[in-house]
């Protein structure tokens, strides 16, 4: 018997062994080309930029004094401003799909059998549409003769002539449309999960509409509502091609900013500070999303 | 109760209409008779006659299949294995990998990008490795696809029952007969899918090889952000009609070859 044991533990340990051995180069991969140049992107951050994006010594704090806010003449608002914006738009954008993603997720999680399939794969297209396309179309639907402002301009809302971007509201409504996707599909795994005795039971107990909604829905779809939140927020927060392409000068965001110092202006060691401040938000996201329940963010709708 | 239904009908259609605002209107004024301006001016297979004939387009193109294609390759081999992997790891390992997977996942892609324009310039600088080109793009576009590859496997493998590769071992095969003969057929629908959804997150990204990319080697997405920049022209949007057109096919198959193996 004892050697019987021994066998069953050699093969655990075998099996161990072996599992190893097989999901060891795509750690390895992902340990040298994520990581690895994250931790190269922190070392960065604290050092000083040399001449066409060199990153030299001295070590030193100045990129994250001038995001928080330290000018060479005191403090200037620019980088605590667009921190702010960033984080504000991707809160706004959170918010809008959240309340377009639920009644869509349940209208879908409703549609009888053959329709659910069809509803369920109109929003799996946009989310693998490439996403600059969606993106510069809408430079041609809010343009003076763009289809969406020709009807706000009929409503009354601009006058002739006028276009709708570049501009923060251009930026917000197609981070709206290119997101979407991304709130709908978690929480319609959720939804599709829900059970209906309990909403109903709470109906039959007097609940109104609304403690129907937070006491009988929302517990039950938590896990979907959290992976939503994350699939939104955190990707928005970082977004360089849809400000890039719609928000004109005024409105730049991390992922912009980040770009600014990549590209034109030479600045890696300021670029990645920047970086870390979006990969600390990120950090930050995931947490709070783990709290809220959602043990892997967007993991369940593969 | 019926009114309330009936809005939450007209609420959602709507909500599906203004997701299919952006690509109609590519399509629609990729048939648009005149260069310039919004106006409506005549049905033209013009501007797709014109595609054919541009050597940038065409070189575009071959790139964005040769890198999804070597990028698909590399992380469904790579995934692959980690989804198989990754369940047998002890519970703190597993743990790890899930975060190591999610992060790339959720993280905005121009952190990923700038932290291996990094990489690769420190390495050129030492070593004279990593030329930005087709072979950098390809390596960032592998650390991408992956995690996604890796999760859909794992998630197939977690409905199989093991009782199958258990017998097997029990009747004298070897580790890489049960691999081969019981648990690469159970799995294969999996990795499918994996590989289309790797496919088309490389055909999707345009960040990622706008940092990455060198001289000489452009994609479609780079080239239609290169000429969104300039002005958009009839042929940009002719591009990226072909570009809706492929994804809806690839997506299509996708749901298809899932309803029928994944359920």
């Amino acid at each position: 018997m004892a050697d019987c044991r021994t066998t069953a533990e050699q093969a655990e340990a075998g099996r161990h062994r072996c599992a190893v051995a097989i999901g060891a180069p795509a750690v390895l991969w992902l340990t040298v080309f994520f990581l690895i140049p994250l931790g190269m992107a922190a070392v960065a951050s604290l050092l000083t930029a040399g001449g066409y994006g060199g990153i030299e010594p001295p070590v030193t704090a100045a990129n994250y004094l001038r995001i928080a806010g330290q000018g060479t003449f005191g403090f200037a608002p620019v980088y605590p401003l667009i921190l702010g914006r960033s984080l504000l738009l991707g809160l706004v954008t959170t918010v809008l799909c959240l309340a377009a993603g639920l009644p869509l997720a349940f209208w879908i999680a409703r549609l009888p059998g053959m329709f659910k399939t069809i509803g369920l794969t109109l929003v799996v297209i946009p989310f693998w549409t490439n996403l600059l396309i969606r993106t510069y179309a809408w430079q041609i639907l809010l343009s003076p003769e763009g289809w969406v402002t020709g009807v706000a301009r009929w409503i009354g809302l601009v006058d002739p002539g006028a276009a709708l971007y570049p501009g923060m509201f251009a930026v917000s409504l197609c981070m709206l449309c290119d997101f979407l996707p991304f709130m709908v599909l978690p929480l319609y795994v959720s939804v599709e999960k829900l059970d209906a005795s309990l909403v109903e039971a709470a109906a039959d107990l007097g609940a109104n509409r609304w403690n129907v909604f937070r006491h009988a829905i929302v517990p039950q779809i938590r896990s979907g509502l959290a992976a939503g939140v994350t699939l939104v927020f955190l990707p928005a927060t970082g977004q360089f091609v849809i400000p890039d392409l719609l928000g004109g000068g005024k409105t730049a965001l991390l992922g912009n900013l980040i770009q600014q110092q990549f590209g034109p202006s030479m600045d890696w060691p300021f670029g990645s500070a920047i970086a870390m401040v979006t990969l600390a938000v990120v950090l930050l996201g995931l947490w709070v999303a783990s709290l809220m329940g959602g043990k892997q963010g967007g993991a369940e709708l593969l | 109760m019926k009114t309330r239904s009936g809005t939450l009908h007209g609420v959602s259609v709507a909500l599906l209409g203004f997701l299919y605002l952006p690509i109609v209107v590519v399509i629609v004024y990729s048939f648009n008779a005149t260069r310039h301006g919004v106006a409506w001016s005549g049905f033209t297979l013009e501007w797709y006659r014109a595609l054919l004939g541009n050597d940038l387009v065409l070189a575009a193109v071959r790139n964005t299949l040769w890198l999804a294609g070597a990028s698909t390759l590399i992380s469904t081999v790579l995934g692959t294995l980690l989804g198989c992997g990754l369940d047998r790891f002890r519970p703190a390992g597993r743990r790890w990998c899930g975060r190591l997977l999610q992060l790339p996942m959720v993280m905005p892609d121009i952190v990923m990008a700038v932290a291996l324009v990094i990489l690769f310039s420190l390495v050129r600088r030492w070593t004279g490795w990593f030329q930005l080109g087709m072979g950098t793009m390809v390596l960032a576009h592998v650390t991408l696809e992956i995690p996604f590859v890796a999760i859909v496997v794992r998630s197939r493998l977690a409905g199989f029952d093991s009782s199958l590769a258990e017998a097997a071992q029990d009747l004298g095969a070897s580790r890489f007969q049960v691999f081969w003969w019981i648990t690469f057929p159970l799995i294969l629908p999996g990795i499918l899918v994996g590989a289309l959804l790797a496919f088309t997150l490389s055909l999707d990204d345009f960040v990622l090889s706008f940092f990455t990319t060198g001289p000489g080697a452009s994609t479609l997405p780079i080239f239609i952000y290169s000429s969104v920049k300039r002005g958009i022209t009839p042929e940009v949007n002719a591009l990226s009609a072909i570009v809706i057109a492929f994804s809806i096919v690839a997506i299509v198959i996708l749901t298809l070859l899932q309803r029928r193996w994944l359920r």
